[in-house]
């Protein structure tokens, strides 16, 4: 319980906290232990781990993101019927999906709930409950994919100390989150779709470029030079609900204590290292922990991990695979 | 805070008197100073986000909507933006408008001068696709529709009017509008640039009116896919002789009340600009 609590609190905002020591398992704190009498030479250990480079699982989600943004342009293109509409609402085969919260504003802004709609919604929730929520984020969006291309460029430019990362108060996702709710509900209008660069990305790759992808451009910019990552780690309502729908999911990554070097390899390249607090010596409080609801799944920290303390599990079907 | 007081403690040391000045805790400096930053963070997002209201409030785009659009607030809240009323349609006459329309982004529109709809689909496919009701799933045959109606908006230009005919294509060779035309194909639009005209007096308008040959169809015994309730109850467009006491055998198209607004007199009439054209139903003032 006190899990999900932690988790559904990083996901609005707050940051992790260290556990207090009755939260810690007689196993774990054993480890922590022993940890902590050996001495560590923590450049031994990275020069040691320097070979080690894996894109397994960025490649395997790059190729499934462009696949399904594809999908619905070839769908489109030759007329196959595959799979229609955008990113904000579709067809698969015929059956309805629709994006949670493009849906949520819809109903808030619209205050009647079509059947379709309804059947869409809840098709969508349960496939990204059981991918695991912010699955959708790095495996689906266009808008990550060119935001982790941005990134690319403003880590280099950070690196050469030509621009330095500034970053937002996290919470202010949930204050974007309710903000648009009730501007939805209030003006009628569904304001966020104005703004979203994953609804607006989604149509340009489908039916054109549009000028709208000058906002995206603006943002893209933004990142690069100011802050990193910005629009996922700090706005989007989107990552938001996918995040609370991931919640309780079966998939998840998890992290295991034991071989763990503690270099911190993984929370350089994730986009929500706030997710990664337990990998710090001496705060997991199991020998293994689930990383929290806001994690994308994207497995960038799984190729990073020299030690493989890190992988994706599906609860429940552990003993099975 | 602990962390101030050693800096604190440090001040009567005057010898370094000089540094002690900035006596301002860096941590809370910067929890401040990302406090604003976050601040003009949202209120930038949310100011750039309602500025989609400026287009939609001063209806700088008036639109014509595709067939069982709600009345336009309606439809902007209703509609999810996905398209898939556009990828449906048989003559790609749906498009989707861009963010200069503001709240409107996303949002199907039609414009009929470059390609109407005309209804080739016969069963309202736009209507079917839409998964949230934007376009209103209450309506069932073209004759129910209600886009627009159709004006001569300029009678001086307007080739009947003049008591001329038409020999030719429509609209040039560069045209890409297309059109079913039932006794050429009945299940595939062909190109308007395709079709020769020659016309004692033009009435394009009226022979290119989905209601009108519908109502033909009806009339021949032989309703659009068999089904009688395709068959509308009014007349949407005749021409009618106009005399203008000069001798000269005049037509005018006049527009009924069975017109729906789909655009397509629009979008055939030969004449530069459009002598008849379609008033937007969101802006026709309802008696």
């Amino acid at each position: 319980m006190s899990y999900l609590t932690e988790s559904f609190m990083q996901l609005l905002g707050r940051a992790p906290r260290k556990p207090k020591p009755e939260e810690y398992t007689p196993e774990v704190k054993q480890i922590h232990f022993y940890k902590r009498g050996e001495k560590v030479d923590l450049e031994a250990i990275r020069a040691e781990h320097m070979g080690h480079k894996s894109h397994k699982w960025r490649n395997r989600r790059w190729a499934t993101l462009i696949s399904v943004n594809l999908l619905f342009l070839v769908s489109y293109y030759f007329d196959v019927q595959l799979l229609e509409g955008a990113l904000t609402g579709s067809r698969f085969i015929g059956f309805h999906m629709a994006d949670l919260n493009s849906a949520l504003q819809v109903m808030l802004a619209y205050k009647h709930v079509v059947l379709n709609l309804l059947i869409g919604t809840v098709t969508i929730f349960v496939l990204w409950f059981l991918l695991g929520g912010r699955t959708f984020c790095s495996w689906v969006c266009p808008y990550h994919f060119v935001a982790e291309l941005a990134e690319k460029i403003h880590l280099k430019l950070v690196e050469r100390k030509l621009i330095r990362n500034h970053e937002f108060h996290r919470g202010v996702r949930t204050v974007f989150y309710v903000v648009f709710a009730v501007l939805a509900l209030v003006t009628g209008y569904t304001v966020f779709e104005t703004v979203s660069p994953t609804g607006i990305l989604s149509r340009a790759v489908i039916y054109g470029a549009t000028l709208a992808l000058g906002w995206v451009a603006f943002l893209l910019l933004f990142e690069i030079f100011f802050s990193q990552r910005a629009w996922c780690r700090y706005v989007c309502p989107i990552g938001m609900t996918y995040g609370v729908v991931g919640l309780l999911s079966p998939l998840r990554v998890v992290y295991n204590v034991e071989a763990c070097k503690h270099e911190g390899e993984c929370r350089k390249v994730c986009e929500v290292p706030h997710v990664l607090e337990p990998v710090i010596k001496g705060r997991a409080t199991d020998v293994t922990v689930p990383i929290g609801a806001d994690c994308t799944r994207c497995g960038l920290c799984i190729d990073a991990c020299p030690t493989s303390s890190l992988r994706y599990e599906i609860r429940g079907l552990n003993k099975v695979l | 805070m602990s962390d101030d007081k050693p800096d604190n403690a440090d001040m009567p040391g005057s010898v370094v008197a000089k540094q002690v000045p900035p006596v301002v805790n860096r941590r809370k400096q910067q929890q401040r100073r990302q406090f604003l930053r976050t601040l003009m963070l949202a209120a930038g997002v949310v100011g750039v986000s309602s500025m989609g209201f400026i287009p939609v409030a001063r209806s700088w785009n008036p639109r014509l909507r595709p067939p069982g659009a709600l009345d336009e607030a309606e439809l902007l809240a209703a509609c999810i933006k996905c398209g898939q009323c556009v990828q449906v349609c048989p003559v790609k006459a749906i498009k989707l408008a861009d963010i200069m329309d503001g709240f409107g982004v996303g949002v199907p529109y039609v414009d009929a001068r470059e390609q109407s709809c005309d209804f080739s689909c016969d069963g309202l496919q736009c209507i079917l696709a839409c998964p949230t009701g934007a376009l209103s799933h209450k309506l069932n045959y073209p004759s129910e529709v209600r886009m627009g109606f159709a004006r001569l908006d300029r009678p001086d230009l307007c080739l009947a009017k003049k008591g001329e005919g038409f020999k030719g294509k429509i609209r040039g060779p560069e045209f890409d509008g297309m059109f079913r035309y039932n006794e050429i194909d009945r299940w595939k639009p062909q190109r308007i640039r395709d079709q020769e005209f020659d016309l004692e007096i033009c009435d394009l308008c009226v022979r290119h009116c989905p209601i009108e040959i519908r109502i033909a169809q009806c009339e021949a015994g032989e309703p659009p896919s068999g089904d009688i309730n395709q068959c509308p109850p009014r007349h949407a467009i005749e021409l009618r002789p106009v005399d203008e006491g000069d001798g000269i055998r005049r037509m005018r198209p006049e527009v009924l009340d069975g017109c729906v607004g789909c655009g397509a007199c629009e979008m055939v009439c030969p004449t530069s600009p459009a002598s008849i054209v379609v008033d937007i139903e969101s802006m026709v003032k309802r008696v």
